[in-house]
């Protein structure tokens, strides 16, 4: 009985955070504009959605950013996660605290501050400050995961690969980054869902007609329900959650196997 | 490792290439307009015609064009300020002065929107789209006589009605139905205005913008304060909409084309302009979004459709000489930030 | 690797400097100075009067509704999960929870547009049980609900990470001195899971008092929030003065907030090596 309404509440729950999402996917298929009544099953919002050149442009921004973002700040996070290691107590301490400012400052107040400092460099606001910002707030992300993973490292190793006269650029390459693949691994995903999920930011940061897909939700979302947000959200939803499954997939193999090489 | 890192790599120049093949080598003309205020394909057929990229933008209010600019954190070639706004940026050395002889199509303009004391001799500006503030109602909800801003304040309808998110309108209609000037910069006035407000504040559905249309078209409300353009596409859209301009009197507004000082390319702007003006571009943008043309003959063309024969589109008149257009307030546009913010603060 | 490679840190030490501390320095400039460039407090006195306060006030009071709620729905949540003996079964529940964490904030925001509207389902529905119409846009209600819908998943993983770490053990002991399960809970299980539910309320709470996106989108531009009181005064007002001024006030607020939380954190957890 007990077990019972425990599922029953866990049911009610996640009832409670997929029917909106569910609606919003079934009205995508609705003929009828109007939310009050089902029209019959239609795809003419996807084919609005393909030929909106808008969209196409946010979703070419969205994508771009994120690679880009999460490249750039993946090598750069990593590099100075070594530098960072190196550094005494102290200095490393105080690293750390101005890396941590990203991650707790709010959004917005990150975003109201980057726009302020590219109005006060003089640099038009667009592609390329979007592009800083984002690198900015992800490399905290990169440099928290990267970190562990180097303090975990096994002081022998780098000692014995010295020994067997590796060059210190060898012991970064073969050592080191072999040991620390896993936290570059997670920082590398956190700054790229980071950087494609990201509105507030991006929002006070571009300018010049470039605008990522979440910004272009909100605007059209503040004209009102329009039938193609709820194409372009049904679509979205689901790569997201094909991603997600695949990379579930791809983790659970990997235990398997190293877990059957142990 | 290598392999991982030369991925990377790769992946990077790829990148990096996509961007270099997003900015061609055609000249880019950035235009700052607002929301749902052009048909898209005419931005299409002016890069077509020229060869060149337009980077288009929306904004909601004057007031957010005017900061945007300001901030010098953007440069637009082509701006649409209002009236008022022409005259604060005209003030302000923020708009170029025209050349009229890369402007030929100016000729279709209409005269009386033409020379008016916000921008005298068309220096700067070019007439686009002008009309109203009115108020939207459904007929089947609404059925006494709407000629009065006092309606809005009617309990009858609590929680039916949509009030426009913009300072001066809001506050407008505050001060036309205290019977005092639309433009008023007396404290004791404005101050009446904030509490008539705040007052009807629990009646408001919402404070929006845009999404009037749809709202409306959607039943979702029963009055709706709009520009008469909005009302116009309402109507065409849902029979059961009507639109009035009450009789205390109300705002006639021009929004004109203009250069602001940031443009780096003048020229391209003016054709821009000029393009705006010919015949038929007018009347595609017109037939879009329902707005009041300022090219004589597009107006002329638009009034034969049966959902452009209405007062919302073409004014008697009768309406005209009751409104007027707002006037540059200088520093006690302030005085209507903070009124406004405190309105949609009140609990 | 020696200290030389140390250098390697530099690049990201610039970059730091250049685009994490001038920006905090640069808001801080602006807020106090006024619109000629002198210094001046004339921002933080604006913002302390009773319409600014009662905006600050606002935001704090839904933000921390929010996040009992959050917890009151989230904490069961994760404790069930956490019991689930098989372990393919608790994954997928978990998976299934914090899946939404993963769809665009936005998207989250709007669905409830389409549900709570004058035309949506919800009063749609109402209409064909011939029942009233209600109001469910566009109000404080409204906005409450968007917060909590988008920041739940926040407060179930971090209590559940915690309560799957418990050791088992400690509830056996318990019980075989003679607690019954609701003593158990409330004696060992619960205080136990308190660094869970610190994250999880840390978690809630700093994006409910700092969004501007729900109000502006559930809320009608009738509940304005501090963070809609930013965007409004950098966007649309042009008072970049006054918004620096309440950015600066609003990260004050979360960093006091914060140190409060660890503080109670570390308390506790000196109570739990005690305890061990």
């Amino acid at each position: 009985m007990k077990k019972a309404l425990r599922n029953v509440y866990l049911y009610i729950m996640l009832l409670f955070l997929y029917a909106p999402i569910l609606v919003l996917m079934v009205y995508s298929f609705n003929a009828s504009k109007s939310r009050g009544q089902w029209g019959g099953f239609t795809l003419e919002w996807y084919r609005r959605l393909f030929m909106d050149s808008n969209i196409q442009s946010a979703l070419y921004y969205t994508v771009l950013v994120a690679i880009l973002a999460t490249i750039i700040s993946t090598i750069v996070g990593t590099i100075s996660s070594i530098g960072i290691f190196l550094y005494g107590n102290r200095v490393q301490k105080l690293m750390l605290n101005v890396n941590y400012i990203p991650v707790i400052n709010p959004d917005i107040v990150t975003g109201v501050s980057m726009m302020i400092l590219f109005a006060f460099m003089s640099m038009r606001q667009g592609f390329a400050t979007m592009l800083i910002a984002h690198i900015t707030f992800c490399i905290p992300y990169v440099i928290l995961s990267v970190l562990p993973k180097l303090r975990q490292m096994d002081v022998n190793l780098i000692e014995a690969a010295m020994d067997l006269g590796a060059r210190p650029m060898q012991i970064i390459t073969k050592v080191v980054l072999a040991e620390i693949k896993p936290g570059i691994v997670t920082g590398l995903l956190f700054a790229f869902t980071l950087s494609i999920d990201d509105f507030v930011i991006s929002f006070f940061t571009t300018g010049s007609g470039v605008s990522n897909l979440s910004i272009y939700v909100y605007s059209m979302a503040k004209r009102g329900i329009s039938p193609e947000i709820n194409a372009l959200s049904t679509l979205m939803i689901l790569t997201v959650t094909l991603l997600l499954f695949v990379i579930n997939k791809r983790n659970n193999k990997k235990t398997k196997i190293t877990g059957e090489r142990i | 490792m290598k392999k991982v890192i030369g991925i990377m790599c790769a992946v990077l120049l790829l990148a990096v290439g996509l961007t270099g093949c997003g900015q061609s080598d055609a000249q880019k003309l950035y235009v700052y307009n607002w929301g749902t205020y052009i048909d898209n394909t005419v931005l299409a057929d002016f890069e077509k015609e020229n060869n060149c990229k337009v980077v288009y933008e929306n904004y909601a209010s004057n007031e957010e064009m005017y900061y945007k600019l300001k901030s010098g954190n953007a440069n637009y070639d082509v701006v649409f300020p209002s009236d008022y706004m022409i005259e604060k940026m005209i003030k302000e050395n923020m708009l170029l002065p025209l050349d009229k002889q890369n402007i030929p199509n100016l000729k279709n303009i209409d005269p009386k929107l033409l020379n008016i004391p916000f921008d005298p001799g068309n220096q700067y500006s070019v007439p686009y789209f002008w009309g109203t503030l009115g108020i939207l109602y459904n007929t089947e909800k609404v059925t006494e006589t709407v000629d009065s801003w006092s309606i809005l304040w009617n309990e009858a309808y609590a929680k039916k009605i949509l009030m426009y998110d913009s300072q001066r309108d809001s506050i407008g209609i505050a001060l036309a139905l205290l019977g005092y000037s639309i433009n008023s910069t007396n404290t004791d006035e404005l101050n009446k205005a904030y509490e008539l407000l705040v007052q009807q504040k629990p009646l408001v559905l919402a404070y929006v913008n845009d999404q009037v249309i749809d709202m409306m078209i959607g039943n979702e409300a029963d009055l709706a304060v709009v520009y008469s353009g909005d009302a116009v596409y309402c109507m065409s859209e849902n029979d059961k909409l009507a639109y009035a301009v009450p009789k205390e009197g109300s705002n006639q507004w021009f929004d004109n084309v203009a250069i602001p000082f940031t443009s780096k390319n003048k020229e391209l702007a003016e054709k821009f302009i000029d393009f705006m003006c010919r015949d038929d571009i007018s009347l595609k943008n017109t037939m879009e979004v329902g707005y009041t043309s300022a090219n004589q003959n597009a107006l002329k063309e638009a009034s034969k459709e049966p959902a452009y024969d209405n007062i919302a589109y073409n004014p008697t008149d009768d309406i005209l000489a009751r409104c007027t257009a707002y006037q540059d307030i200088g520093q006690f546009i302030a005085s209507y930030a903070d009124i406004w913010t405190k309105v949609k603060a009140a609990q | 690797m020696n200290k030389n490679m140390r250098v390697l840190g530099l690049p990201y030490v610039a970059w730091m400097l250049i685009f994490i501390c001038l920006p905090i320095v640069l808001l801080g400039v602006y807020s106090f100075t006024n619109n000629t460039g002198n210094f001046s407090l004339e921002n933080f006195k604006s913002f302390f009067t009773p319409i600014y306060i009662q905006i600050l006030l606002n935001s704090l009071y839904l933000a921390f509704i929010s996040t009992v709620i959050c917890f009151i729905l989230g904490y069961p949540v994760a404790y069930i999960i956490a019991k689930i003996p098989s372990e393919k079964t608790r994954n997928t529940f978990l998976l299934l929870f914090i899946l939404p964490m993963w769809m665009n904030f936005l998207l989250r925001t709007y669905s409830w547009m389409t549900l709570l509207g004058n035309n949506g389902l919800i009063n749609t529905l109402l209409q064909a049980l011939s029942l009233p119409q209600l109001n469910l846009l566009y109000n404080s209600g409204a906005v409450l609900l968007g917060m909590v819908y988008n920041f739940l998943p926040f407060m179930i993983y971090p209590i559940y990470s915690i309560l799957i770490k418990i050791d088992a053990n400690y509830a056996i002991a318990a019980g075989d001195l003679g607690a019954n399960p609701r003593q158990t809970f409330m004696k060992i299980t619960f205080p136990l899971s308190i660094p869970g539910v610190i994250t999880g309320i840390t978690m809630v709470f700093m994006p409910a008092v700092s969004t501007f996106v729900i109000p502006s989108l559930l809320g009608g531009g009738q509940n304005m929030l501090i963070g809609n009181l930013i965007e409004q005064q950098l966007m649309q007002a042009g008072n970049w003065h006054f918004g620096s001024a309440a950015s600066l006030i609003m990260m004050t607020i979360i960093l006091i907030a914060m140190q409060v939380m660890n503080r109670f954190d570390k308390t506790q957890q000196k109570n739990m090596e005690m305890l061990a």
